[in-house]
């Protein structure tokens, strides 16, 4: 059940044991967006860029509950999956690729590094 | 058990190339006798026998047997000889060659040839590749050492009865299925058992929070150690292995450490080869590796992105592989795999995805008295997961509803009562549905209330929830069985009834109020947000952010010094002990005791302003001053500094103790009556550091002209000549509410005592995100009178509970951060840059 990884294509950022359920922790680019990785209750993994649609609230120090996020600043709750805010409010910040390995988290490269080619869709 | 089977078409050294005469049957090799090459031969049997000529090679001394049965065999509930499936008279009678004990280890597929590790060589015109799985061997000191292996094959069995047969400790690395099942074996076979897991949830793949947690008491009961959140550092031993110590120098001596910590597709022969290989051997829908005349089934197998590490896919696989080798191809569309953990009494089942998303919704049933677990996850009304605990009967009928996507919105409501109930005489309404239930049907499992005994109850005049509760005690105890009490007031009473929630609930993951639930926690001793969740029967499976952190608040405050707090349940501020501003950045606001300050503690602020940059320095409403701008990362380091000077967190971002705030009084003012600052500092030097429901302030004056505005502070203290005049549940905010005055009292002492027996009282009985004001508002002055005025006895009960819990609270949390705990929270996981990233 483990991968092989195309080292060109993901980033390797460390192993999952680096964030505790239901916490997050941040990765900043420099040139580009700081990337929020969660890790839920459920032992999923989420990559998103670390900006609340609302008013930019630093997402990773939201609380976790489901697979969704709470922003600290307003209470406005984030889908991991999807970076949509829930409910009755509008907005959604970038979500990038990411996928767990053998112990280790690997975020899409593409999505992560600002690129001078145009940036693909995450 | 050696089955190597003689072939009098092969000459002595067994090195001869064979290559099939014209017209005669082409020949089929087969490189795994497991799981899926003999089944992937018994299908192609099935469908045409005489097509092939068939030869086998297993790298096991064995006949093909049941893998997934070497737990009941450990477990001593089978023999090796129970979990055969295929004896040597099948391949006998079938004309297959069994090359058993003697791998394959190359492939030539230009002269489409198999050599095995005996150097015997073998053409072929069709060949299967069914590899199986390898298990993972995490690379720590120690991994090679004589006792350590994993749980694979027969051998490893052995090699566990032997270990098992000198008793001792055993170490089982991973609680995944796999890793439990082996736990439970050797555990049965009289070994000692720790597991250790590096996830906090055992089986995290299969399983969530709340299932998880019920595994884990569950097989802690029956006598194992489960260590979950460990990190193995090493395995040690002279020789032999001793034992496993972990990351945190936890030591674990052991005579037998069992790896299961995951398995990888076994692709090394076929990628030497040259095949096409992704995580496994990719094959199209007819499984055909990149070379038309190889084929591959089993685990060693990637199709459409998919490796599977069960058998059912495996069923399937073989399937279409016969179907393409008899010429009618159907192809093989990937699986939904379920999960069954095979321990004896313990039923765990899991299927699907239950990590939610988008337009899930969860249907969560809970029953603590039984010890049942059952969350179904829907989407777009079909099923999409099921985790079961306790009660798997379901489990074939949710994943049967799974695989099938069937619409089930009709039964939606039902749906996770299971298949009897769901469906039970088609009755699609849910109302129809209990309305169609005998009389004699229970309902509240609790408390044995049947369906009659309920009508009858709310017939006799019982309109409402709260009077049956009352009444005939149905949904008085548990409460999962309110909503079907709701549907039979509906059902009875027709329009009358409208429906109603007594109490209005902490969040809409429960359907209890606060007050119950603080004090179902007091009363079943409850040590744990998951066992509360599970015990009061929470319809989501973690809750969220409105129940967690008051259920935090909740255990800590019924569990002084008993209880871990749980930091993922606490907002933002209260985690990293600063307050959060617009732009992410903290302020930082150090406990300045009374609103005294020196020139050490104002010079330490001065240089933490400027070696941080620190935007800006404010006087606050709280007599104490906030550095504001301070990045998350530089907080440990602002608080070093500032630990330097004697100052400690000013807590002015918690659910707790804020500040006292104080006047001049006596000591200077002409006219204090006594000396409120002094006072002021032995209160907050008391009550620093308590968690609260929710904020508390407190100010004390030194006359009746209340210089510190005493009476708008949850507790204030105003001096008067002969003596204090106690004032509580004032709120200067949006709403402005002068205190009422609890009580005067004659001496300084009394003061301090009163003020920690009010506190302990809010913090018993009001509820979380409760202040003060709106508490007493709720229960009445009169009422806390009569608890901390009236009742000595009582108040002294409640001061020395709260002198007891704060013995445990009054610990800087700064200091400890600025010390290096939790750094992680203050530290970037990494730092990317362009072209290059640092890990
Ligand atoms: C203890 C245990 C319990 C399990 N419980 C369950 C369960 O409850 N439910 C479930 O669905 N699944 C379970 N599984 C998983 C299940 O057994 C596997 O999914 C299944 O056996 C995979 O079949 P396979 O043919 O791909 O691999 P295998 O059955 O492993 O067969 C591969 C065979 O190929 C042989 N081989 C490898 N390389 C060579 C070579 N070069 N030459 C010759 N032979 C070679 C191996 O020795 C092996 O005998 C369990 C597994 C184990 C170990
Ligand atoms: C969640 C939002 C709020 C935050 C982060 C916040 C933060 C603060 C901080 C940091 C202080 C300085 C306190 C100290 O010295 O310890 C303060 C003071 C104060 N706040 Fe707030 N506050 C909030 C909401 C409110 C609300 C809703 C009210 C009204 C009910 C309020 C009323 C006050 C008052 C009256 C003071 C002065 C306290 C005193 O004199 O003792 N605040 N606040
Ligand atoms: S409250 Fe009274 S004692 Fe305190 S400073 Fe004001 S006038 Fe002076
Ligand atoms: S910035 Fe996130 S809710 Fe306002």
């Amino acid at each position: 059940m483990t991968v092989s990884n195309n080292v060109g294509d993901w980033l390797d950022i460390g192993p999952v044991s680096q964030i505790s359920p239901g916490n997050a922790r941040t990765l900043p680019v420099r040139g580009g967006e700081e990337i929020a990785i969660f890790h839920t209750l459920d032992n999923q993994f989420y990559a998103l860029v670390n900006k609340c649609p609302h008013k930019q609230g630093p997402l990773s120090q939201g609380i976790v509950h489901g697979n969704v996020v709470a922003c600290p600043l307003h209470n406005w709750n984030i889908s991991l999956k999807s970076g949509e805010a829930l409910g009755s409010d509008e907005g959604c910040v970038p979500t990038v690729p990411l996928k767990v390995d053998a112990g280790r988290i690997y975020l899409l490269r593409e999505a992560v590094i600002p690129s001078r080619t145009a940036r693909k869709a995450a | 058990m050696d089955f190597q089977v003689g072939n009098e078409s092969r000459t002595e050294d067994g090195a001869v190339i064979l290559i099939p005469a014209e017209g005669v049957r082409e020949h089929l090799v087969v490189v795994g006798n497991g799981m899926a090459g003999c089944r992937a031969i018994e299908e192609l049997l099935a469908r045409d026998a005489g097509r092939y000529r068939v030869t086998i090679f297993g790298a096991e001394p064995h006949v093909n047997y049941n893998r997934i049965m070497l737990s009941p065999v450990l477990a001593g509930e089978k023999t090796f000889e129970d979990i055969v499936i295929n004896s040597r008279q099948w391949y006998d009678e079938n004309d297959i060659e069994l090359i058993a004990g003697d791998p394959v280890t190359a492939i030539d597929r230009a002269a489409k040839t198999v050599t095995s590790r005996s150097g015997r060589t073998v053409g072929y015109d069709k060949l299967l590749i069914a590899t199986g799985s390898d298990p993972f061997i995490i690379p720590v000191p120690g991994k090679d050492l004589p006792g350590v292996i994993s749980f694979r094959d027969m051998k490893d069995v052995d090699t566990m009865l032997e270990a098992a047969a000198n008793g001792g400790g055993a170490v089982v690395i991973g609680g995944g299925l796999l890793g439990l099942e082996a736990a439970h074996g050797l555990t049965l076979r009289g070994m000692k058992v720790t597991v250790i897991h590096l996830m906090p949830t055992l089986m995290e793949r299969q399983l969530d929070e709340a299932a998880g947690w019920l595994l884990k008491t569950a097989l802690e009961g029956r006598g194992q150690t489960i260590l979950t959140g460990a990190d193995t550092a090493e395995i040690y031993g002279e020789g032999q292995v001793e034992g496993v110590r972990l990351k945190d120098g936890r030591d674990i001596p052991a005579s037998l450490v069992v790896m299961a910590v995951g398995i990888r597709p076994s692709v090394a022969l076929a990628r030497e080869a040259g095949l096409d290989i992704g995580r496994g051997i990719r094959v199209d829908d007819h499984m055909v590796t990149s070379d038309p005349d190889v084929f591959a089934v089993g685990e060693c197998v990637e199709h459409d992105g998919n490796v599977y590490g069960l058998v059912a896919p495996l069923w399937d696989m073989c399937r279409s592989l016969a179907d393409g080798l008899t010429d009618r191809h159907t192809g093989y569309r990937g699986s939904v795999t379920s999960t069954k953990l095979k321990v004896a009494g313990l039923d765990v089942f899991s299927a699907g995805d239950f990590s939610g998303g988008e337009g899930c919704e969860d249907i969560v049933l809970r029953d603590a008295s039984r010890g049942v677990y059952k969350r179904v996850v829907v989407k777009d009304d079909k099923v999409i997961g099921a985790v079961l605990y306790g009660d798997t009967a379901d489990g074939g009928w949710y994943f049967d509803l799974l695989r099938k996507g069937e619409d089930v919105g009709e039964i939606r409501d039902l749906l996770i009562f299971g298949q009897a109930f769901a469906s039970g005489g088609g009755q699609a309404d849910p109302k129809a549905a209990v309305a169609a239930l005998s009389d004699d049907a229970e309902i509240c499992g609790c408390n044995g209330v049947s369906k009659g005994q309920v009508v009858a109850c709310v017939e006799a005049g019982n309109c409402t929830l709260d009077a049956v509760r009352a009444t005939c005690k149905a949904s008085a105890s548990c409460g999962s069985c309110t909503g079907l009490v709701e549907t039979l007031l509906a059902v009875t009473l027709g329009d009358d009834y409208s429906g109603e929630r007594a109490t209005r609930t902490v969040c809409k993951c429960t359907s209890f109020g606060h007050d119950d639930v603080r004090r179902e926690i007091v009363a079943q001793g409850m040590k744990s947000i998951p066992e509360v969740m599970h015990k009061l029967h929470w319809s989501t499976p973690d809750g969220c952010s409105s129940c967690r952190p008051a259920l935090n608040y909740y255990l800590l405050c019924a569990l002084p010094g008993g209880y871990r707090d749980d930091q993922q349940s606490r907002f933002v501020n209260e985690r990293m002990h600063a307050n959060i501003q617009k732009d992410g950045t903290y302020s930082v606001v150090p406990r300045m005791w009374g609103g005294l300050t020196n020139p050490r503690e104002l010079r330490a602020i001065a240089d933490v302003v400027e070696k941080y940059n620190a935007p800006m320095v404010k006087v606050t409403g709280g007599q104490r001053l906030d550095i504001f701008g301070i990045r998350k990362e530089d907080l440990p380091a602002v608080w070093a500094d500032l630990n330097a000077a004697g100052m400690v967190s000013g807590h002015a971002y918690g659910k707790s103790l804020r500040t006292v705030k104080t006047c001049v009084g006596s000591e200077w003012c002409r006219f204090g009556t006594q000396d409120s600052t002094g006072l002021g500092v032995k209160i907050e030097r008391m009550t620093w550091g308590s968690w609260m429901p929710h904020k508390f302030k407190i100010a004390a004056s030194g006359c009746p002209r209340n210089c510190a505005e005493a009476t708008i502070k949850d507790f204030g203290v105003v001096c008067v000549d002969s003596g204090y005049e106690l004032h509580v549940g004032g709120n200067g905010g949006i709403h402005v509410r002068a205190t009422d005055l609890l009580c005067k009292v004659a001496t300084e002492q009394e003061a301090l005592d009163y003020c920690a027996a009010f506190i302990q009282l809010y913090r018993e009985e009001a509820r979380y995100l409760e202040r003060t004001a709106p508490w007493i508002g709720r229960v009445g002055v009169d009422y806390v009178k009569s608890r901390i005025v009236e009742d000595d006895e009582g108040r002294e009960a409640l001061r020395a509970r709260f002198l007891f819990s704060q013995s445990f609270s009054q610990e800087d949390p700064w200091a400890r951060r600025a010390g290096g705990e939790d750094a992680e929270l203050h530290q970037h996981l990494a730092e990317v840059r362009p072209m290059e990233f640092v890990v």
